[in-house]
């Protein structure tokens, strides 16, 4: 499959500053509660509960008192070029070229899975169960998001619905172009030491176009070729080594 | 009580002795229809799969029985394209157990996706860039041409050929059976690589990428290549086993010397050629994605699978079957056919499972699968369906041309020349 120019139009994307990250979670509680996602009756199953936003916790492997921990939250990446795009058979899934989000259509999905086998940052997650909201909560759901049924994937959308509901307003005021803070994801907004930015990887006028360019900058598992638009910011040469594979001597750190 | 239907000139067991034979697998049918029905009522949580194994051994049961009804088209288009006449001897039953192996995978997938109403969405909004479309595609397609290849024997069965538009019918498909073992042999040359295509294009799996020709990935010929290896090996060990049960030769022991021949040459070119993926894997994929060799191997899918598949189960079939000397004797032949399916059933095992357990980000763990109940039941119910309508066919249809040849029936001391294989016009 053609891989998609990355260089023109828009390109939404954020940067994730890991020394400011405290792993605290409201990203992944907001992100949850914007987006509708079902509660399983046992969310101690980490292998079958749904989070758009997973936190995952890494130390520097050494023992007291040199011990450091970091924290990687995990959105979708929207890569640009999408391990999962290509190989959905009821094309489900799609590199939007205006936005470079990756979106799924739920009612389209048909649950093979095979999105989620060709993703190694496990960012989809399959609804093994019918969507449940425990009591109460259910009186708290978005009419912007649709919730998902059993049996299809589901990721995150970069909250696409705000950017809908951003171009509706930018239209009704006679603007075409959004300003930088007229559309950012729950994750963003919630994060309490505002570790997440985000806007247009492409637009110079944009807090993100220069902080990806930074020496600090880097992805996950950038040698695999799939050009996610998640970067994260990191001055421990430790933390970094934790973003990619690398053989022995490999690893030159910011150097 | 059933004589009328049975084909003429051969002898089956009484009534009495098939009718629990088949209340035994359809006991074990019967558990796989309760598994697939809990599965589609209250879904996929009745399985062990989760986020990280998407897919389970549902998908490595698929593939492999794929690959082993692999012998329908392979010995359709060595019959009826090269010309081997030797092999009509097998045919038939080839193309049932193609049919089993086919019809349980569709229905087994059908049961695996998470909508099962939506199967459809696949042809209707299909995404030509997946090689999931093209296996979908081929495979559905090819049950018709196979069903199609199973028609006119199951319309020879004796009653049935009494009715002159059967007759008829039955006999204009049979004169087209090149035509169906061409397009037999098109499709499935396609879909058994796609099926490898699957995981060979997963680029950001280093344990299933693959670089390859154009656009199809080295697993995409390897997958081909294993299977006609494989197949003809399972259309042999079936057979061999109907013959161990119904106590009969059904087959000449030279047909069983050319299948295991020609499975032994091709099983040898695999397993050449898939230890020279491996190699080019080794120095090409795993580095470039910082990892090395011993990175995707560790507890239950330890460096042993890697062994067993392409050492114990690949080279030394490989060996048997290919030595005259060797596949000569009845054990070895058998033992070396059983070995071949086993590597080809542990590749696609490995294919399908170890790509998923292996973690790709340096902080994620290596995971581990086991089935549930409900898992084993639709796979064993699969085969328990396949026994069934093997034994149906065999009862009551004229399976093997050779039968009636090498076990003359003697009735009140005359013999019974009828060859049992109903004349077509």
């Amino acid at each position: 499959m053609k891989k998609e120019d990355s260089t023109q139009g828009t390109r939404y994307g954020m940067v994730i500053d890991l020394d400011t990250c405290t792993g605290c979670g409201v990203c992944s509680v907001a992100c949850a509660s914007e987006n509708n996602v079902s509660v399983l009756y046992d969310e101690s199953d980490k292998t079958r509960n749904i989070t758009w936003m997973q936190i995952y916790m890494v130390t520097n492997g050494k023992g007291f008192p040199k011990t450091e921990v970091g924290y990687i939250p995990r959105p979708c990446m929207q890569c640009d070029n999408p391990p999962c795009v290509p190989v959905c058979p009821p094309t489900a899934t799609r590199r939007d070229p205006n936005t470079g989000i990756v979106s799924q259509i739920y009612t389209r999905c048909i649950g093979c899975r095979y999105c989620m086998a060709a993703c190694p940052y496990h960012a989809r997650s399959f609804n093994w169960f019918d969507p449940s909201f425990p009591e109460g909560m259910d009186r708290y759901l978005s009419p912007e998001v649709s919730p998902r049924m059993r049996g299809v994937v589901e990721k995150c959308s970069f909250c696409h619905h705000r950017l809908m509901r951003a171009k509706a307003k930018a239209y009704a005021d006679g603007r075409r172009d959004l300003k930088e803070d007229e559309y950012i994801p729950a994750c963003v907004e919630a994060c309490p030491t505002k570790a997440i930015t985000f806007g247009d990887l492409n637009n110079p006028k944009h807090t993100v176009y220069a902080l990806i360019k930074s020496p600090d900058a880097f992805r996950l598992l950038e040698r695999l070729d799939t050009e996610p638009k998640v970067y994260y910011r990191s001055t421990k040469d430790w933390v970094r080594r934790m973003a990619d594979n690398y053989l022995a001597g490999e690893f030159k750190g910011r150097g | 009580m059933d004589l009328a239907l049975i084909p003429n000139g051969v002898q089956r067991c009484s009534l009495k002795a098939f009718v629990p034979w088949l209340l035994l697998w359809l006991l074990i049918v019967a558990w796989g229809l309760l598994s697939a029905f809990l599965v589609l009522f209250k879904g996929l949580n009745q399985t062990n799969m989760n986020h990280y194994f998407a897919f389970g051994l549902w998908i490595v049961f698929d593939l492999s029985v794929i690959a082993l009804g692999a012998g329908a088209f392979f010995t359709g288009f060595l019959t009826y394209i090269i010309g081997k006449e030797e092999l009509t001897a097998i045919i038939n039953a080839a193309v049932v157990i193609g049919f089993i192996c086919y019809s349980a995978a569709i229905a087994m997938l059908g049961i695996d996706i998470g909508q099962p109403l939506r199967g459809w969405f696949i042809f209707w909004h299909a995404n030509v860039h997946s090689m999931l479309t093209e296996v979908s595609f081929c495979i559905t397609v090819y049950l018709g041409v196979l069903t199609i290849e199973y028609l006119p024997l199951i319309l020879s069965n004796r009653k049935l050929n009494e009715v002159r538009e059967f007759n008829i019918f039955g006999s204009n498909l049979h004169h087209a059976v090149a035509l169906f073992a061409a397009a037999g042999t098109f499709l499935s040359f396609f879909h058994q690589g796609s099926l490898g295509g699957m995981f060979g294009v997963l680029f950001a799996r280093p344990f299933a990428f693959r670089e390859g020709f154009s656009i199809w990935p080295w697993t995409f010929f390897l997958f081909i290549l294993s299977s006609i290896a494989a197949g003809p090996s399972f259309t042999l060990l079936c057979v061999w086993i109907v013959q161990k049960v119904t106590g009969k030769e059904l087959v000449k022991r030279s047909v069983f010397t050319m299948l295991a021949k020609i499975s032994g040459w091709l099983l040898a070119t695999y397993v050449i050629l898939k230890i020279v993926d491996t190699i080019s894997w080794v120095y090409g994929v795993v580095p470039r994605a910082g990892l090395s060799f011993m990175d995707f191997y560790e507890g239950t899918y330890g460096v042993w699978l890697i062994i067993a598949e392409i050492g114990i189960f690949g080279i030394i079939p490989a060996i048997i079957l290919i030595t005259p000397r060797l596949r000569e004797r009845n054990g070895l032949l058998i033992t070396g056919a059983l070995m071949n399916i086993t590597g080809i059933v542990l590749n696609r095992f490995v294919f399908t499972i170890q790509t998923l357990a292996v973690p790709v980000m340096p902080f994620d763990k290596f995971m581990s699968y086991f089935p549930t109940w409900q898992e084993w039941g639709i796979a064993i119910g699969s085969i328990g369906y396949g026994i069934l309508v093997f034994s149906l066919s065999y009862r009551y249809l004229p399976l093997f041309p050779q039968e009636a040849e090498l076990n003359p029936v003697t009735v009140l001391g005359k013999a019974v020349t009828d060859s049992g294989v109903v004349k077509r016009g």
